[in-house]
């Protein structure tokens, strides 16, 4: 196990600096010019100089590293410094800066996590919740009435994009009946009974919106996971010994048929990030996902860098840790 | 002599399959029937692809035809599907949106298929690229898909748009990116048949007899790929018309005069308040249509299967 952990981190660190060179080459293979913007009446040397202090004036690859050095070690220790409050190396060091704001680039990021986290998080929580109970009792049920709507229901739940169901919520419950707010309000600050109630409401919509997807998706997948382990041999010894039914499905089937389950969970969570953009796009939740269009919109580069290498880094992490999480629970898989 | 008693055998078995004449195809269509969900399906993907394509045939307003006269009216008989905040016939919008929309899905599938099963066929057959490809393969599926997509297409519009002009640039750049982003669940599922299949005894005998490698590939291997493909491919149509929608409602897909499906909703959610039925028809064809595919996928799945034969 320590080698193959060992083994598979060392495969990860060449996979991130592929996809950070693969992103950070489309995107100065773009033509776009983050002058282009500006009023016509600048003249033609201040736009040089514009694009001198953006530092573009550099070739590709000190460019590359300049990003690099700035991400994966810069950036680290300036949040390091302000979570600590204590000062490492230069004061003077330089911060990966948005071309819209001006402002540090990790600064916008983590002024938009929370949004993120606390809708889109609580959404998956939910999902994971409601669908392993959903897919075990289908897999128990096959072919009951249970189990068919079951199936219909999550096909439905994969079928209809996000960006429809949001709307909808929004026409049956803001619009008709005017039960929640159609848009997220993330001045509201919570300090009382009402404002509570007020945030509850306004997360509403946009969690189950996502929940009803993710839910789709996981129950379907445990379903067939139990399906597979109820046909085992030792399920029917359980049966043969006499224990009862919600014995040898929580102890023994259900045990089982988690493994794989846990492993989709893990891999599913990075997807969350990236698949919140459209729900934070309808229900205007200023989150990262927001923050990315926006930055997409403006041409503003370092911005869409940053955020879609966190993307990445995310997707290889957790694609790491589902295969840990594999190894340590299931005793079957040695590897080699 | 050996001959000469085989081909009596030999001609009664010809007789005999001429009797009852059973193709895989034959086989699978039995098959696919008995699944209702699937045919269900079949029923509303034909009756939505006949009616985007023979549909504004018929039906003759032109989808760009603003009237300021007639705008934001609700369903009626001139007007089935109603009338959008410029007074354009929704009915004609639709019909026109959903013919792009399926062509994009269409053709983002086959990008995604011909690179998935190349890449795949490559990888099983070929042990010394085998791991160069799966490697590769791994790298492109920890990209984000869809912030890239955002961006690429954020980023190339204008050059496509000046090459092909306004509607081709779009769609050729739309599908090429989805196509590209979408074939590594393909290649995955390619090699994993092509590796147990270059092992059975047909395979054998293929290369004893001397044939060449591309023709043991594109004769013999192939060909038993065929319905994992299939599979996938519809499940890949689904996916690309619904990653085709999500770019045109966050308002980087298809410019504003093409109305997609996707891009219709995108216009659309300013006026959920006033006119709701603007969102709901391009949303209830997006699902619909996506909704058949998957269960058309789910009953070519069994369908193609011999092993779930009954």
């Amino acid at each position: 196990m320590g080698q193959y952990l060992i083994r598979r981190l060392l495969t990860a660190i060449p996979t991130i600096i592929i996809i950070s060179f693969i992103i950070f080459l489309i995107l100065d293979m773009a033509p776009g010019d983050p002058t282009a913007s500006l009023p016509m009446t600048i003249p033609q040397e201040v736009r040089e100089q514009i694009r001198e202090s953006l530092g573009l004036g550099q070739p590709f690859h000190i460019r590359y590293g300049k990003f690099m050095k700035q991400f994966f070690w810069s950036e680290p220790l300036n949040i390091l410094e302000e979570m600590t409050g204590a000062q490492i190396g230069d004061p003077n060091r330089l911060r990966l800066r948005s071309w819209q704001t001006r402002s540090p680039v990790i600064d916008l990021i983590t002024d938009r996590t929370p949004q993120t986290l606390w809708v889109v998080g609580l959404s998956y929580v939910i999902a994971v919740l409601l669908a392993i109970p959903l897919g075990t009792i289908s897999a128990i049920r096959q072919y009951s009435i249970f189990d068919q709507l079951g199936t219909v229901f999550s096909i439905i739940g994969y079928s209809v994009p996000t960006f429809f169901t949001g709307l909808l919520l929004i026409i049956i419950f803001s619009v008709r009946l005017g039960w929640f707010p159609s848009y997220y309000d993330t001045t509201l600050v919570v300090h009382d009974w009402p404002s509570f109630v007020k945030q509850i409401k306004q997360m509403i919509m946009p969690v189950s919106v996502l929940a009803l997807f993710q839910t789709a998706a996981i129950s379907r997948y445990t379903r067939s996971a139990v399906l597979d382990n109820l046909k085992q041999d030792y399920v029917r010894t359980a049966y043969a010994k006499g224990f009862r039914e919600h014995v040898v499905v929580v102890r023994h089937v259900l045990r089982n048929s988690l493994i794989p389950v846990i492993t989709l969970i893990a891999l599913g969570i990075p997807q969350i990030f990236a698949g919140a953009i459209i729900t934070e796009q309808i229900f205007r939740v200023n989150g990262l996902g927001e923050l990315l269009i926006r930055a997409i919109q403006g041409s503003d580069v370092p911005l869409v860098m940053t955020l879609t290498l966190i993307f990445a880094i995310l997707i290889v992490f957790f694609n790491l840790i589902a295969d840990i999480i594999y190894g340590i629970l299931d005793p079957r898989i040695r590897y080699g | 002599m050996a001959v000469g008693t085989a081909d009596p055998g030999g001609l009664q078995l010809q007789a005999e399959t001429h009797r009852k004449q059973r193709t895989l195809w034959g086989d699978a269509w039995v098959q696919f029937r008995r699944h209702k969900l699937a045919m269900f399906g079949l029923i509303i993907l034909v009756i939505l692809v006949f009616g985007v394509v023979i549909g504004p045939l018929v039906w003759k307003i032109d989808p760009e035809y603003i009237d300021f006269a007639i705008s934001n009216q609700a369903p009626s008989l001139a007007h089935p599907f109603g009338t959008d905040d410029l007074g354009r016939d929704l009915l004609a919008r639709n019909l026109y949106g959903g013919r792009i929309s399926l062509a994009v899905g269409v053709a983002a599938m086959t990008v995604s298929m011909l690179f998935g099963t190349l890449i795949g066929s490559m990888a099983g057959y070929f042990d010394h690229l085998d791991n160069l490809l799966m490697r590769f393969t791994d790298i492109m599926l920890a990209l984000p898909q869809l912030p890239l997509l955002l961006v690429i297409i954020t980023l190339f519009r204008d050059t496509l748009r000046d090459a092909f002009g306004p509607e081709m640039g779009i769609f050729l750049l739309v599908v090429f990116v989805i196509g590209i982003l979408g074939w590594m669940p393909t290649a995955r599922i390619v090699r994993g048949t092509v590796l147990s299949i270059k092992e059975k005894e047909f395979v054998e005998a293929a290369v004893n007899v001397g044939s060449r490698e591309t023709r043991i590939l594109s004769r013999h291997i192939l060909p038993n790929v065929l319905s994992p493909v299939i599979v996938s491919s519809t499940l890949a149509v689904a996916a690309a018309i619904l990653t085709e929608s999500a770019l045109s409602f966050l308002g980087l897909g298809f410019p504003p005069d093409v109305p997609t499906w996707g891009r219709l909703l995108f216009d659309g959610q300013n006026f959920l308040t006033y006119t709701p039925w603007v969102v709901i028809w391009p949303g209830m064809l997006i699902s619909l249509t996506v909704l058949s595919i998957n269960f058309i996928g789910d009953g070519l799945r069994d369908a193609l299967d011999p092993r779930q034969r009954s």
